[in-house]
């Protein structure tokens, strides 16, 4: 390489180097000290009791033993009747909250709606976004008693903001050209919807409703153990009990139906598309 | 038939994309409107059926001042308004046949649309009118498996299902390659004669304009600079429209194709398009 340029003097002076993300050197070695010097003073106030540690490995061991050997049936009916419920809730919490949830899309979607309605539906997306389903969940007991009624709404509530903000996003990216000749036809607004909008969309509604089925499953096994319903229920009382050997048949339930869901929804999602 | 009347439009950025826009249009008069990127010409035209929102000036169709109406009667008065585009603006998952029944939207009730239940008069007509731009037998296939001139013509069938006075058509052929372009330009122009169709055709290709379309208008900078017949575009009108540049080349081609157009009506026969 260096064979036509036999004098160092030739070699060439020019530097680059990237830009730095933050620009003054000063602010930029604050924030790097601050930020290790927290992150040394966290680790130190964590305090470990060791002897603990050791009592909760026993458990733990005790937990994996009854997850080798579960117990289906001396709670058998407990699980079947948990299981109902939570797909009764699943079932039902995802299709209400689908079909309430396109209303709010098309509201939440600034190339659809007058500003005040964006707002008011952006809001709503937000609050529901920001509640993690268990807090919901506890409102919602709270409000309307144990039961799979409060796992219902909960999961309602998620589904609309899930599918709402997702929707939103995909109807913000239409092609406007379409909607443009669309109202060029004269088509009502419903119209314009209908065939502008939903048929460039729809590919995605169906593979979000199929998917946030299968959340929605997961999510009321979790919930019931605040006292939502469902099979998250009845693993929660057979925790309370120490019937480790119940509660690891009953995980196993989860599992396989989790994976389930999971497999035939991916399936059908790509199908779809 | 179509009257615009100081048409201004100026957008929230304090751009003013229009100046001052009078233009007449007679029944079943073909207009081409021509000048520069950014002269204004989409607006213009989406000014007429209000798809762009005019800041001031009236917009007459058949009498009835289009600025006043709400948006029941808006809906109504663009029925008449037949609307062709640039990227053809199809509904690409839709079938063909469900793009053309688009077109009758407006005189359809919202059930009807949709299940698809479309008045049996609208599917013969889309029938015909399928057959009539050359895609006989192709109802059932999706819009986004046709190629751009096949588009093209759906996007013509699609507005001429509304039965329109008018169309605006918004830079057919910029998609499309030479010969398809010139396949389409004798397309819209044919149907307009046949139907007796007014239309303002926004085009860039100005050999193509003053070719197919007999009367011109120059926009530059949101004002109308031209107004006239095809051949009296020449050099100086150019320079008026577009600014200082070498001309020869265009006008010799756009004088070539007058005369070779000349000698074939009068060989052909008498019809003058005027």
């Amino acid at each position: 390489m260096n064979a036509t340029q036999p004098h160092g003097a030739n070699k060439p002076t020019c530097t680059w180097s990237p830009p730095p993300f933050i620009a003054s050197v000063w602010t930029r070695w604050i924030l790097y000290i601050a930020a290790v010097s927290y992150l040394i003073l966290a680790i130190s106030s964590v305090e470990v009791n060791w002897a603990r540690v050791v009592l909760g490995l026993e458990r733990g061991w005790a937990f994996v033993l009854g997850f080798l050997q579960p117990d289906f049936s001396s709670r058998w009916g407990e699980i079947v009747s948990g299981f109902k419920e939570s797909l009764t809730m699943t079932v039902t919490s995802t299709v209400l909250g689908i079909l309430l949830s396109i209303p709010v899309a098309v509201g939440a979607s600034r190339n659809l709606a007058p500003y005040w309605v964006y707002l008011v539906c952006r809001s709503f997306v937000a609050l529901s976004r920001t509640l993690n389903e268990i807090i919901v969940a506890i409102f919602m007991v709270a409000m309307f008693g144990f039961g799979p009624f409060a796992g219902f709404l909960t999961l309602t509530f998620a589904t609309v903001g899930f599918m709402a903000k997702l929707m939103a996003e995909d109807i913000e990216e239409i092609q406007v050209s379409q909607l443009e000749a669309l109202q060029a036809t004269g088509a009502s607004y419903l119209q314009v919807l209908d065939f502008a909008v939903l048929s460039q969309v729809m590919p995605r509604f169906l593979g979000l409703s199929l998917y946030r089925l299968d959340i929605n499953f997961r999510e009321s096994a979790v919930i019931g153990i605040v006292g939502a319903g469902g099979i998250g229920a009845t693993l929660n009382t057979a925790m309370d009990r120490y019937e480790f050997d119940s509660a690891a048949a009953i995980l196993w339930v989860i599992i396989v139906i989790v994976m389930f869901a999971e497999y035939t929804s991916g399936r059908l999602r790509k199908h779809i598309q | 038939m179509l009257q615009l009347l100081l048409l201004d439009k100026s957008y929230p950025t304090g751009d003013l994309a229009l100046k001052s826009v009078s233009l007449q249009l007679a029944s079943g008069e073909v207009l081409g409107l021509i000048g520069p990127s950014g002269a204004g010409k989409s607006t213009l035209i989406r000014c007429i059926n209000r798809l762009v929102e005019p800041s001031a000036g009236t917009i007459m169709l058949d009498g009835q001042d289009l600025g006043q109406l709400g948006s029941s009667g808006l809906c109504q008065a663009r029925r008449q308004i037949g609307m062709i585009f640039q990227e053809y603006a199809l509904v690409e998952r839709l079938t063909v046949m469900e793009n053309l029944l688009s077109g009758r939207l407006g005189y359809t009730g919202f059930w009807a649309s949709w299940f698809r239940r479309f008045d049996a008069h609208d599917i013969e007509r889309a029938y015909a009118l399928l057959d009539r731009v050359g895609l006989g037998g192709m109802e059932n296939k999706r819009a986004d498996a046709l190629s751009g001139g096949q588009r093209q013509r759906v996007g013509i069938a699609r507005a001429l299902m509304q039965s329109p006075k008018l169309l605006l058509v918004d830079e057919p052929t910029a998609s499309l390659d030479p010969k398809t372009s010139r396949q389409i330009m004798r397309l819209i122009l044919e149907l307009c004669q046949e139907r007796g169709l007014a239309a303002i055709v926004n085009i860039h290709d100005v050999v193509l304009a003053t070719e197919f379309l007999p009367r011109i208008v120059g926009l530059r900078a949101g004002s109308v600079v031209f107004d006239g017949t095809a051949t009296q575009v020449d050099h100086e009108v150019l320079t008026q429209i577009y600014g200082d540049e070498d001309w020869t080349a265009i006008t010799q081609r756009m004088q070539a194709t007058h005369a070779a157009s000349a000698h074939k009506q009068t060989a052909d026969s008498p019809l003058v398009i005027a």
